[in-house]
């Protein structure tokens, strides 16, 4: 190992996957294949948006969603597409934008693929939360959110806590979430029998997860809260990538592993609870957007920009096949993202089995 | 026997008192590291040389007492910029699944970079020159996880070197290789020592210490029993008391270093 400094280096040989740019005082080193799948899920999941605007019982096509965009159909059609469908659609993107990027926060920072909100107990927690408040108080939908929100965010503080000695270690996190997750689901189950019938059938409605009933009123406060998690997300998510390599490498090039894992913890779990305080858990996007879109773009663990439009799309066609499946009969898009995960958790093992040397 | 107080020393620990909860690792110990030095601290298992070193880089924090980069205690220092200054090898990294050995050397260039200037000249330079003197210039678009063992140390090593720190600490660098391996990095320490830089690193192998170190220290129960030159300080006696092995020290016959050969076991 006796190169001199001062002796002509070779230029740097990249893969074909990673392109450096810069652009005056900019710079960046690209992942082509991320980038470019980025576009194509997210003209999809536009696309999809858009045709699942005119599926329904009204009748409405194409067209006339777009004179309703334009302010020229008339009013019945107008209020079916602008007031009904488009709120529902943007909460699908929304929604699966913002479960993907809890999931890959989860992921990265637990490093481990099955290392998302689901599995660790915050989805339980928010069942418990909003079924105490079905039990205890009147169970509207505000109170009922309150209720599922505080549970989940309770549920999160308990599992840091329990994981928590000098410094919390990614994988007693998932350890301490998944026993945490046992006990609530019994608990849920125990909390189930004892309420009177009409309570648990609209209880175990909300936990299946369901955007039936999502309007503009529960879509505006998840774009504002995405508007402010999801920027911090970002800042951090070089950090984020540093701290996969192992705290100490994580920390040998500069991070503050301990601060920059409670912020982003923070933000994945404010993102989590968001949605599932609106329509209910909706399973396993946050478990497997991330991963999904991580090998279809081939990049060395998760990304939170590919992970956020994979997992709108995701949603949206889940919501999609939901209306459409057995119509008129409207499933709960929590149903059908599970069955989608069932068979992705299977694929997933199946494969990890394989390469597993 | 304690370092020259004359020697200038950026790095130094001052009544450093370290531990995990109720068990005391170090205790009040004082240590500064020579300007310019490949310092490599020594010990039995346990004696708490690994602690040592991951307290001079602020992976421990000190229960009392602190570790001073240029006189100010490195526990206030930002973290970016204590990582401009002190790299580290840590003894055992994670290489994300499938990532190539040109992605994660780069990563070495993180704390030199700001959230909208990822990859300057400056950081294309750097990581083109530590994949030089790892001689990984030929493997950039090799996944890291295909590489064999000593491969793979070259790569976490061309990634501290991309760090580009004017002080280097490297925990166990040579565990787990095979002798050529071993022989590699500590030439290549060797050599960066002799550009200007300090490196401090944990060596198990008493013999490649007092070969290679030009400041030994040696640590016995959390404190620093002996320090200075290899030639000073490895003696049979301290042999026989430190590491409970009787053995004899001669000359190298290769660098004039001290060799330590034990005594052959009495079999009756």
């Amino acid at each position: 190992m006796s190169v001199k400094t001062g002796d002509a280096l070779a230029p740097l040989r990249w893969p074909h996957a990673i392109r450096p740019l810069r652009v005056g005082r900019f710079s960046v080193r690209l992942e082509v294949r991320a980038a470019v799948l980025t576009v194509v899920f997210l003209l999809v999941a536009l696309a999809v948006g858009v045709w699942s605007l005119t599926v329904g019982s009204a009748g409405i096509g194409l067209s006339e969603v777009m004179s309703a965009f334009g302010g020229s159909a008339n009013p019945g059609t107008s209020r079916v597409v602008l007031e009904w469908r488009l709120p529902r659609v943007v909460f699908a993107l929304l929604a699966g934008a913002a479960l993907a990027i809890g999931g890959a926060v989860f992921q990265s920072i637990t490093r481990n693929p099955l290392g998302s909100p689901d599995i660790i107990g915050f989805s339980s927690g928010a069942y418990t939360g909003a079924l105490l408040v079905g039990i205890l108080a009147t169970g509207s939908t505000w109170s009922i959110s309150a209720g599922a929100l505080a549970g989940g965010l309770l549920t999160g503080v308990a599992v840091y806590l329990l994981a928590f000695r000098q410094g919390i270690a990614a994988a007693r996190i998932v350890v301490v979430g998944v026993g945490l997750s046992l006990f609530l689901s019994a608990f849920n189950t125990w909390l189930l029998t004892t309420m009177r019938l009409e309570q648990a059938i609209s209880a175990a409605s909300w936990g299946a997860g369901s955007l039936a009933d999502i309007g503009w009123g529960q879509t505006i406060p998840v774009l504002i809260g995405m508007a402010l998690c999801v920027p911090v997300v970002l800042w951090f998510a070089a950090d984020m990538r540093m701290l996969e390599m192992g705290d100490d490498a994580g920390r040998a090039v500069g991070v503050p592993a301990e601060r920059v894992r409670i912020v982003l913890l923070l933000m994945g779990v404010l993102l989590v609870a968001l949605v599932t305080a609106a329509a209910g858990p909706i399973a396993f996007v946050a478990l497997a957007a991330p991963q999904l879109a991580m090998r279809l773009a081939g990049t060395p663990g998760v990304r939170i920009v590919p992970a956020a439009v994979f997992g709108a799309l995701l949603l949206v066609v889940s919501d999609l096949i939901a209306r459409t499946v057995i119509a008129p009969v409207q499933l709960p898009v929590g149903v059908v993202t599970l069955c989608l995960g069932g068979a992705y958790l299977v694929w997933l093992l199946a494969t990890a089995g394989r390469r597993a040397r | 026997m304690n370092a020259p107080l004359n020697t200038p020393a950026r790095l130094a620990a001052h009544a450093l008192c370290t531990g995990y909860g109720e068990r005391q690792i170090i205790t009040d110990l004082d240590v500064r590291v020579p300007d310019g030095s490949f310092t490599v601290i020594i010990g039995p298992n346990g004696c708490g040389k690994s602690t040592l070193l991951r307290s001079l880089v602020r992976l421990i924090t000190p229960t009392s007492g602190a570790v001073l980069l240029d006189g100010a205690d490195i526990a206030r220092t930002r973290s970016k910029l204590l990582a401009q200054q002190i790299g580290l090898l840590p003894q055992a990294s994670i290489a994300p699944e499938g990532i190539t050995v040109i992605d994660l050397v780069s990563r070495g260039r993180h704390p030199h970079q700001s959230a909208l200037r990822r990859w300057s000249k400056h950081d294309e330079q750097a990581v083109q020159e530590a994949l030089a003197r790892t001689r990984l210039t030929d493997l950039t678009t090799r996944a890291v996880d295909e590489l064999s063992g000593g491969q793979r140390q070259r790569v976490w090593i061309a990634m501290a070197l991309a760090q580009e720190t004017p002080i280097l600490l490297l925990d166990e660098p040579t565990t787990y290789l095979d002798i050529s391996h071993q022989i590699d990095v500590l030439d290549l320490c060797t050599s960066l020592q002799r550009e200007g830089r300090t490196l401090v690193a944990v060596l198990h192998d008493l013999n490649q210490a007092a070969r290679y170190a030009t400041h030994l220290i040696v640590l016995q129960a959390g404190r620093i029993v002996a320090e200075g030159p290899p030639a000073a300080v490895v003696t049979a006696e301290l042999v026989g008391q430190v590491f409970g092995v009787a053995a004899r020290v001669i000359p190298d016959p290769e660098t004039g270093s001290p060799l330590i050969i034990p005594h052959a076991p009495v079999f009756t």
